[in-house]
C-alpha cells in the first residue's frame, strides 16, 4: 500500500496498474507494470492489503491461544501453519511428542500439502485458459476437506495440531476414509496429467515461461518446489527432518529446466509423493496410544482427571488463566510448507505470552524474485508467473 | 542440544575468531541451536565471510527479523537465520542495537534476498538499514504513523479508546 514512481525515462512505456482486485492474482496483490508495447519492463509488487498484525496479536496471547490466529495465515496450509508453531513452542519447552501424535502429524500435513497443491493447480490452469481442470481438483479437494472434518470437526481452521499433540484423537472410522482416499487419488492425478501434460496449449503458455537460474533463486531466498524446479534438492523434510520424517522413506523431485512447466511437474510429482507418505504413515499409526505429551503444567489434563483429581484442576485452572511459560531463549523451525520453507521464530522472556513471534513465509519472500521472472517478458506471461510461485495473500501479509 | 550442533558452533565460531578475533561477541547454544552474536560494524563483513568461506558455505538467506526487548538496552535485536545447503547446517548471526540509534549494514548486497526482508523490519521496528536499495514501509501504508512492533506501541493502535473505567464510575456514583 504506497505510492511507488515508476517511470524510468523510456520514452514509449506506459504503467499500467494490476490488481489489488484481478482475480490471477489470487487474492489482494497490485503489481505496477511498465509496459514497452506488451513486454514488461519494469514490475514493482505492492502489498499489504491484507495486513492484519497476527504477530501483534500473538504478543498479547498466551501461547496455546495464538494457535487459532496461526490458522489463518496461509489459509491453504494451516495445519501447517499450527505444526510449525507448535513445533517452536515445544522447542522452547524441550516437550517430547508421543510417536503416534508425529505420524498422525505427518499424514495431516501431507493431506493438507496434496489439498494445497490442488488449489494451486486449479487456479494456475484457469489462469492459464483450461477450465475444467479446476473443477476436477476441486472435487479431490472436497474428500481431503472432508477428511479433516472428521479429524476436527473444521475442514479450514482446524486447529487439529496443539503444542504437545493433537486436539482430540482420531475419529472413528477414520482408516478406512483416508484409505478411500488413498485408492482414489492415484488415478485421479493421472486425469490431471493426461488433460495437461501434453497438452499444446498448455506446453506454450508454461515452457520456457518464467525462468531463474538456481543461484538466483538462492540468492533471492526462494524455497520449495521454484527452487527444486532449478535443479536445488533443498526439502526441510531431508534436511532438517521434523516429526519423524527422517522415518518415512519418499523422494524430492527435482528439475532442471526452472520454468512454470517444470514447477508444475515437479508439484505433481510431489502429490505423488505425499500419497506414498501417507500409505506408510497410515500403516505406522497404532489404533491405541497417546496423542498428547505428558506436561503437568503445560498440557491441560484430561477432562476425566480434572473432575476428580484436585492437582490435575489446579493445573487445568492455571493454563486457561494464566498460561504457562517457558524457559527465556529463542527458537527458530523451519518445516516444509507446500510453498517452501515455512519457518517460526519466538523469543519467550520466560513470561506467559511470547516476546515475539514471527513467521518466515514462503509465499511473502518467493514473491520477492516476481520483478525477476517477468521482467523482460510478455504482459500474458505475468500471469502464468504469479500463479506458478504459488503464494496465498493471507501469508504474504499475514 | 545435539552433538553435532556443538561442533557446528565450534567450526563456525572458530572460522570466524581466526579470521577477525572482534567478529564473535558471544556463543549462545539454547535447544541445540547456535546464535553467533556479532557487532554491528562487522555484520556485513561476517556475513560475507559466512557465505564465502569454504568451510562454513551459508549460501541461503531464510529469514531476517528482529526483537524489541524494551525497556532493557540495548533494545532491538535482530536474527539473521542462515542456511547452508550444501553442509545442511543453521545459524543465527544476532545483532544488538540501542534503541537511540537504530541502524545497521543492510545485507541486501549479500543476499538480494535481504531486500523484502529488511523492509519488514524497517516498516514494523523502525530499525534503519544503511545502503538498502528501496528502503520503504511494506506491510504498512506511507503516512503510518509509528512502527506497529515496538513493545511499546500499543496493541489496539494509537487511537481514542473510550475510557470505559471513567463511564463505570461516573454511573456508580449517581
Amino acid at each position: 500500500m504506497t505510492t511507488v514512481e515508476t517511470a524510468t525515462g523510456a520514452a514509449k512505456t506506459m504503467v499500467l496498474n494490476m490488481g489489488p482486485q484481478h482475480p490471477s492474482t489470487h487474492g489482494v496483490l497490485r503489481i505496477l507494470l511498465e509496459l514497452d508495447g506488451e513486454t514488461v519492463v519494469k514490475a514493482i509488487p505492492d502489498l499489504g492489503y491484507l495486513h492484519t498484525g497476527i504477530e501483534k496479536s500473538c504478543e498479547d496471547k498466551t501461547y496455546s491461544q495464538a494457535i487459532t490466529l496461526t490458522d489463518r495465515m496461509d489459509y491453504l496450509n494451516p495445519l501447517g501453519n499450527n505444526l510449525v508453531y507448535c513445533l517452536a513452542v515445544e522447542k522452547l519447552l524441550g516437550l517430547e511428542v508421543p510417536k503416534r501424535a508425529q505420524y498422525i502429524r505427518v499424514m495431516m500435513v501431507e493431506l493438507q500439502r496434496i489439498s494445497s497443491h490442488l488449489v494451486w493447480l486449479g487456479t494456475h490452469a484457469i489462469d492459464l485458459g483450461a477450465m475444467s481442470v479446476f473443477l476436477y481438483c476441486f472435487r479431490e479437494r472436497e474428500e481431503i476437506l472432508k477428511i479433516f472434518e472428521m479429524f476436527a470437526g473444521q475442514r479450514m481452521m482446524t486447529s487439529y495440531i496443539r503444542i504437545g499433540g493433537l486436539s482430540v484423537d482420531v475419529p472413528t472410522g477414520w482408516r478406512a476414509a483416508v484409505e478411500r482416499f488413498l485408492k482414489m487419488m492415484p488415478s485421479r492425478v493421472d486425469e490431471y496429467e493426461k488433460l495437461l501434460t501434453e497438452n499444446r496449449i498448455w506446453m506454450g503458455r508454461t515452457q520456457g515461461v518464467g525462468y531463474i537460474s538456481a543461484d538466483d533463486a538462492i540468492a533471492l531466498s526462494m524455497t520449495g518446489p521454484t527452487l527444486r524446479a532449478a535443479g536445488v534438492p533443498y526439502d526441510n523434510r531431508k534436511y532438517f527432518p521434523y516429526s519423524s520424517y527422517e522415518e518415512f522413506d519418499f523422494d524430492v523431485p527435482t528439475r532442471t529446466e526452472s520454468d512454470c512447466f517444470a514447477r508444475y511437474l515437479v508439484r505433481v510429482s510431489e502429490m505423488r509423493e505425499s500419497l506414498k507418505i501417507i500409505r506408510q504413515a497410515l500403516g505406522k499409526i497404532s489404533n491405541e496410544g497417546p496423542v498428547m505429551a505428558e506436561a503437568p503444567g503445560v498440557i491441560p489434563p484430561q477432562r476425566e482427571k480434572m473432575k476428580t483429581e484436585m492437582e490435575a484442576l489446579i493445573y487445568h485452572f492455571k493454563i486457561f488463566t494464566e498460561g504457562f511459560s517457558p524457559a527465556p531463549g529463542e527458537a527458530f523451525v523451519t518445516i516444509e510448507s507446500p510453498r517452501g520453507e515455512l519457518g517460526c521464530f519466538i523469543a519467550s522472556d520466560g513470561s506467559p505470552k511470547p516476546l515475539r513471534a514471527h513467521f518466515r513465509g514462503p509465499s511473502y519472500i518467493n514473491l520477492q524474485a516476481l520483478p525477476k521472472l517477468i521482467e523482460g517478458q510478455l504482459i500474458s506471461d505475468v500471469i502464468a508467473c504469479i500463479g506458478t510461485i504459488d503464494i496465498v495473500l493471507g501469508e504474504v501479509d499475514r | 542440544m545435539t552433538e553435532s550442533s556443538n561442533q557446528n558452533a565450534n567450526v563456525v565460531a572458530e572460522q570466524l575468531r581466526s579470521w577477525n578475533a572482534k567478529a564473535v561477541v558471544e556463543v549462545i547454544e539454547f535447544r541445540g541451536e547456535t546464535t553467533i552474536v556479532v557487532p554491528r560494524e562487522l555484520l556485513r563483513a561476517t556475513a560475507v565471510r559466512c557465505r564465502e568461506e569454504g568451510a562454513l558455505q551459508y549460501n541461503l538467506l531464510t529469514d531476517a527479523t528482529c526483537v524489541d526487548r524494551y525497556p532493557h538496552e540495548p533494545r532491538f535485536e535482530l536474527n539473521y537465520h542462515l542456511v547452508s545447503i550444501p553442509r545442511r547446517e543453521k545459524v543465527r548471526l544476532k545483532v544488538r542495537l540501542s534503541g537511540s540509534d537504530p541502524v545497521v549494514d543492510s545485507l541486501v548486497p549479500v543476499w538480494p534476498g535481504a531486500n523484502w526482508l529488511e523492509r519488514e523490519i524497517f516498516d514494523l521496528f523502525g530499525i534503519r538499514f544503511n545502503g538498502h536499495p528501496d528502503l520503504r514501509r511494506i506491510l504498512l501504508p506511507d503516512d503510518w504513523e509509528g512502527h506497529p512492533l515496538r513493545r511499546d506501541y500499543p496493541v489496539q493502535g494509537y487511537r481514542d479508546v473510550p475510557n470505559t473505567g471513567e463511564l463505570f464510575r461516573k454511573s456508580t456514583t449517581t
